[in-house]
């Protein structure tokens, strides 16, 4: 750094038009770059911008061409129109329900998992969380049928026996949503590797105090961890409110569907009321949109963290 | 002779009681993790078992007699036209891994250069990351409409095309046009993960080349890209394993067609077992899936690491 800044303090007197130059073509550079930027930018939004656009505008001039980016008539009865069709209210109350139950069970459990796998000696930890950690790289189809049949067969639920015969199991409910996405191996490696930052002597400290184990996650760990908390917080309701592939295997009672997968579903059996799909659209997003917009500094932080790995 | 026996066990002994110690005296710590685990032990250990099982069985829900195969199900595979273009369409959204790599890098390299703005235009990119799949999939099949499409139009007033075309509906650009739509979709993500790289690497070094006159671009080829190769081994790794499981675009957008020139792996196993209620057959493809990208990760990370310790 000190060196830097004398190299700038000797050149710069001496050949003042060759940092002229310099400058016009850092001008240029920056010009360069914005121009790139914002044309990149805009070409990225459009397809989402027209969408919301879409969605305040009768059917009619959704299909005009040249495509109307502002709305001629503004409406907002695709919105309307919407929340009547087919329950889609309560899809929405469902997503969200479901999203904020998977992530506080995670939350807890996974915390707790990675406190322990941090920051206690215990005989097998290592080979434990190798084990959970070489998982990862299997693709989620293989767990697909056999996780299927695990909830078809899972005791005492849907109306199963104790042997897991004679109903439809945890499928077909909230249950077989929220059970297998209960934990998460890469979430306790994430906040794993956070938790390690924390100094021992503080546990030390609260452990010679009289402080149960329990105490020191709840009381010592758990509050130094808000941003990790914060960023697999965000992470885990934007997975569950997004997600399609699980819910379309468990659920088929049209009252549990997701949003997501009420909507996919919507488009799928009526490919012509764009005006209602466009709506729906919106409203599906707006959620993590929100989210992301005011958490952006948990978010990046937290995909940084993830990547730099 | 006694004595010997003494000597030779007691070590042993003496590790197994101590080892024996350490877990009762570190009970809770057992207690705190054994939710998670009695999860992993069922919903991993437990189901890659049981997959691995139900891939040799002719394993149909509904039907209560599942007979044993054998490897008749991989074998199966082998001779399965569908299946070999599934994994050739697979292959082919590849393509979209590096092109997603490069648009990432593309613009953390942009946004790096200190500009007015930065959180702005880092939102404008990642919004489609946060977007849902699901809503994407809609979006797009709007864009590539044909008759209405947003894309037929501006390629029209460009005059790049001059005739509308249906792009889902075309063999040949059905695919190509998913691919697109996935860059989309997967840039944002990319350009937050090179950013933090970008960001990590010290000034310094940009000034040390500097000195010695290196231009920008020999500094983006010899600092810059050679130091952001572990965050470029993750992105392309989570990309390669992402795009083996491409599923959800599919089942919106084009349904594998036209001509199953959209069919993926992850689309055709969930039609297998789900559909047509195959579930070993099914199974026995996900193994086959599991190992291609096995063998993809192995060879990636030892290329790397090779480079990385040179």
């Amino acid at each position: 750094m000190a060196i830097t800044q004398t190299e700038k303090s000797v050149s710069q007197p001496i050949s003042t038009p060759a940092v002229r130059r310099i400058k016009w073509q850092e001008v240029i550079g920056k010009l360069i770059v914005y121009i790139l930027l914002t044309a990149g930018s805009i070409i990225f939004i459009a397809p989402w911008a027209w969408m919301v656009s879409a969605s305040f505008q009768p059917i009619g001039q959704i299909f005009n061409w040249p495509p109307n980016w502002i709305p001629e008539t503004f409406t907002l009865n695709n919105y309307r129109k919407f929340l009547a069709a087919e329950g889609f209210f309560r899809w929405v109350l469902n997503s969200g329900m479901l999203a904020v139950v998977v992530l506080v069970v995670q939350l807890f459990f996974n915390s707790l998992a990675a406190y322990t796998f941090a920051k206690r000696k215990f005989p097998g930890r290592d080979t434990i969380f190798l084990v959970m950690l070489g998982t990862l790289m299997i693709p989620g189809q293989l767990f697909l049928i056999p996780n299927y049949m695990i909830l078809l067969r899972s005791p005492l639920f849907g109306g199963n026996n104790l042997l897991g015969q004679g109903g439809h199991g945890m499928l077909d409910s909230f249950w077989g949503i929220i059970i297998p996405y209960a934990f998460s191996v890469w979430s306790v490696f994430f906040m794993r590797q956070y938790m390690k930052g924390i100094p021992d002597d503080l546990l030390d400290a609260a452990r010679m105090d009289g402080a149960s184990e329990f105490a020191i996650y709840w009381k010592v760990v758990m509050p130094l961890c808000g941003p990790v908390l914060a960023a697999q917080a965000i992470f885990t309701f934007t997975f569950v409110w997004n997600d399609f592939f699980w819910p379309l295997i468990v659920i088929s009672n049209p009252d549990l569907r997701t949003l997501q997968l009420g909507l996919a579903l919507f488009v799928i059996k009526n490919r012509t009321v764009w005006d209602i799909v466009f709506a729906g659209s919106v409203i599906s997003t707006i959620p993590v949109l929100l989210i992301f917009i005011f958490f952006q500094k948990y978010f990046i932080r937290g995909i940084a963290l993830t990547g730099m790995k | 002779m006694a004595v010997t026996e003494v000597t030779r066990s007691s070590p042993f002994s003496a590790r197994l009681r101590e080892t024996l110690r350490q877990i009762r005296k570190n009970w809770s710590a057992y207690l705190f993790i054994a939710p998670g685990l009695i999860h992993f032990a069922i919903f991993t250990v437990f189901a890659v078992g049981f997959a691995f099982y139900i891939s040799f069985h002719e394993w149909n829900i509904i039907k209560p007699d599942k007979p044993y195969v054998g490897l008749q199900n991989y074998l199966d595979l082998i001779d399965d036209p569908r299946f070999h273009r599934a994994v050739k369409n697979t292959m082919t959204f590849m393509i979209g891994v590096p092109l997603n790599l490069i648009a990432g890098l593309f613009v953390a390299l942009l946004l790096n250069t200190k500009v007015r703005g930065q959180a702005i235009y880092r939102t404008l990119f990642y919004i489609p990351v946060v977007t849902p799949l699901v809503v994407s999939s809609i979006i797009w099949k709007w864009v590539y409409q044909g008759d209405y499409g947003l894309l037929n139009y501006y390629l029209l007033q460009l005059g790049i095309i001059d005739h509308k075309i249906t792009w889902l509906a075309d063999p040949n650009l059905a695919l190509p046009a998913l691919i697109i739509m996935g860059i989309w979709g997967g840039t944002g993500a990319t350009m937050v993960i090179y950013l933090a790289g970008l960001q990590s690497i010290p000034e310094e070094m940009y000034d040390a080349a500097k000195v010695d006159g290196a231009s920008a671009l020999q500094r983006l080829f010899y600092i810059t890209i050679p130091l952001l190769r572990p965050t470029t081994f993750f992105l392309f790794i989570t990309a390669v394993i992402g795009t083996f499981q491409i599923f959800t675009e599919i089942y919106i957008m084009t349904n594998g067609g036209p001509l199953n020139r959209t069919t993926t792996i992850g689309y055709y196993l969930y039609t297998k077992a789900f559909r047509q209620l195959e579930m070993g057959y099914a199974t026995a493809m996900a193994f086959v899936l599991f190992a291609m990208i096995f063998v993809f990760t192995v060879i990636q990370w030892k290329y790397t690491r090779g480079d990385v310790e040179y």
